[in-house]
């Protein structure tokens, strides 16, 4: 019962949500609403549990003077006083004179910038490594990479303005990125597609059921 | 003295009303000086019409504009269309809509309620309404959204495939399956990781239990656990929301339970992280980068901070296998993992690597719609070639 019950559940609120899709009447897309909503407050209940395992594991680490354990006190410390400061303020947090707002854009706003501007690097160090030539696919790769690139740019234009109009690198990136670059990504994207819908309905079914648990 | 606060704002009040004062003097006296243009000519043949395929949230009005209706003329400065539930008010305006609009969908009423509408011009020399009203107008629910006919065909012909190519694999007609290099890469993977006893990072994408990506990555994650319990070597799976977090745990349990080896399960392996994507992306990295794992994989949906793990990862030489379907980040996986999963290859981890027949049989079921899609693309493009616009017309959706 304890898998069956799940699974009867997942089912009907699989069928019934296909079902708003294609009925918009009251009948079924209040109820469809409302399961929506629900989820909104499952996942609520969810981030105490997520919290209470965050706090767990940390304090835990701590307690046993793991490695790195100096770490895991400045996370556990910024956690507990960022939610103590905000039931502190309630609904002033959003003020723009609140600790929360102070918090949020003088220290979470930098981090979060700073580790953003990490993926220039990892951009150019991971383009570097790509358009290594070593076969005929990579050669590819980089020479319409470089057509893409310069012909995005005016210089790219201008290196080729002596060439008839369709040949120049502007309208030939153009046709790069129309032509065989959408054609790949919509191919991919119909497939994942399909993968979704193959997905959904091994759920549905009950044939997919590894994420019910090992339990019995 | 009084409050010394207040009287330079008095003062600037006092100001303010005599510079009003002398502005309107000087208005009255050039107002009177332009002539003002008459009303408007109103607007006519105000009709509507129920939107179909909806939940009874909108009619649609339409109506012919003024005949002063002109830029050059400056009589219409635009309309004013109100809806009220008798034909005489009272009346509750809808919109303020400019110049030249003919057309308004009201979607702020009650369904299958009776409303009544009306239009009127306005422009400098007044308003004038519509001879006519419109009503009673009532919008009504549909119990079928027939512009999704053509989804519903898609789906059910999908389901039927899949359902029947499900019983044909339990009958032990089971389909042939290509390898997928990425998927025997992870228990090459996690061999190396057992070799050089280090754990394994699974990543299960940074999107909620919402995306169906994330579920491919759940899913697959009770495979590798299972591995790992094989191979009695650790694994750590940061998630970064609560719902997805909860479900990996059993995930991961679930796998150390079919491998027999319940006792080796650590509850603390899955660990709950942040929904904001660079506090992940840091705890993430600085796993990598601390516990040094042997073995990363990424399964599930990424946005910007794909790169940054992957390139972190690269650094650390472990192997990396990843899967998404958001295509944007597949370059960057292809760039910096050894392994790949494409798309839906993604999606078919799961039945690859269970083997189940039913699950396999899905597979071949969605080949087949992919087929199909195929036909019906290049079907398409031949009648719009000839301009026969019918298929693609069924094949729009609202």
């Amino acid at each position: 019962m304890k898998r069956e019950l799940p699974l009867l559940i997942t089912a009907v609120i699989g069928l019934f949500m296909i079902l708003s899709f294609f009925v918009p009447h009251h009948v079924v897309s209040v109820p469809a609403d409302f399961l929506q909503q629900c989820a909104v407050i499952v996942v609520a209940f969810g981030y105490v549990l997520g919290g209470a395992n965050a706090l767990r594991v940390n304090l835990l680490s701590i307690a046993k003077r793991q490695s790195d354990w100096a770490y895991k006190l400045v996370l556990v410390v910024s956690l507990v006083a960022t939610v103590v400061i905000g039931l502190i303020e309630g609904r002033r947090w959003q003020a723009t004179d609140s600790v929360s707002m102070f918090l949020y854009n003088q220290l979470y706003s930098p981090m979060q910038a700073t580790m953003f501007s990490l993926l220039a690097f990892f951009i150019a160090s991971a383009a570097f490594r790509a358009f290594r030539i070593r076969t005929v696919e990579a050669g590819l790769l980089a020479v319409a990479a470089l057509i893409v690139m310069l012909g995005r740019v005016p210089i790219g234009n201008e290196m080729t303005s002596w060439l008839p109009e369709g040949l120049r690198m502007g309208p030939v990136q153009e046709w790069i990125m129309n032509v065989p670059q959408n054609a790949a990504k919509r191919a991919i994207l119909m497939g994942a597609a399909l993968g979704v819908m193959a997905t959904g309905l091994r759920i549905i079914l009950g044939i997919e059921r590894s994420y019910l648990g090992g339990g019995d | 003295m009084g409050n010394p606060t207040r009287s330079p704002r008095a003062l600037v009040r006092a100001i303010l009303v005599v510079m009003a004062c002398v502005g309107s003097v000087r208005t009255s006296a050039a107002d009177s000086a332009i002539p003002v243009p008459p009303a408007p000519a109103p607007p006519a043949g105000l009709t509507y019409e129920d939107v179909p395929n909806d939940a009874g949230s909108g009619i649609r009005l339409t109506w012919r504009r003024s005949p002063d209706d002109s830029v050059g003329l400056g009589r219409v400065n635009g309309y004013v269309l109100e809806r009220g539930t008798s034909p005489v008010g009272p009346w509750v305006l809808v919109d303020s809509l400019a110049l030249g609009t003919t057309e308004r969908v009201d979607q702020a009423m009650h369904r299958n309620t009776p409303y009544f509408y009306r239009v009127t011009a306005f422009g400098p020399g007044g308003s004038t309404p519509a001879l006519a009203n419109a009503g009673p107008a009532i919008a009504r629910e549909s119990w079928f959204n027939s512009t999704r006919a053509s989804v519903l065909t898609f789906l059910a012909s999908f389901f039927l495939l899949v359902l029947y190519f499900m019983s044909a694999a339990q009958s032990g007609r089971k389909p042939f399956v290509r390898r997928l290099a990425g998927i025997d890469a992870i228990e090459e993977a996690i061999g190396r990781a057992t070799e050089m006893g280090r754990p394994v990072l699974y990543v299960p994408g940074i999107q909620d239990i919402d995306d169906i990506q994330t579920v491919a990555g759940l899913v697959i994650l009770e495979s590798v656990a299972r591995l790992t319990a094989k191979y009695e070597t650790p694994i750590r799976v940061p998630v970064a929301y609560p719902i997805p977090f909860t479900i990996a745990q059993e995930m991961v349990k679930s796998g150390y339970l079919n491998a027999g080896r319940p006792e080796a399960y650590d509850p603390d392996s899955v660990t709950f992280v942040s929904p904001e994507q660079f506090a992940y992306v840091a705890k993430i990295t600085g796993i990598m980068l601390r516990d040094r794992p042997a073995a990363h994989i990424f399964m599930g949906a990424f946005f910007a901070e794909s790169l940054l793990l992957a390139e972190t990862g690269f650094t650390t030489g472990a192997i990396q296998v990843a899967g998404t379907a958001n295509v944007h980040q597949l370059a960057f996986f292809v760039v910096a993992c050894d392994y790949t999963l494409i798309g839906e290859e993604l999606y078919a981890a799961s039945a690859y690597l269970s083997g189940e027949p039913r699950l396999v049989g899905g597979l071949k079921g969605a080949d087949v719609l992919k087929l199909l899609i195929i036909v019906t693309i290049l079907v398409g493009c031949v009648l719009e070639t000839m301009g026969i616009r019918g298929l693609t017309t069924w094949m729009q959706t609202q």
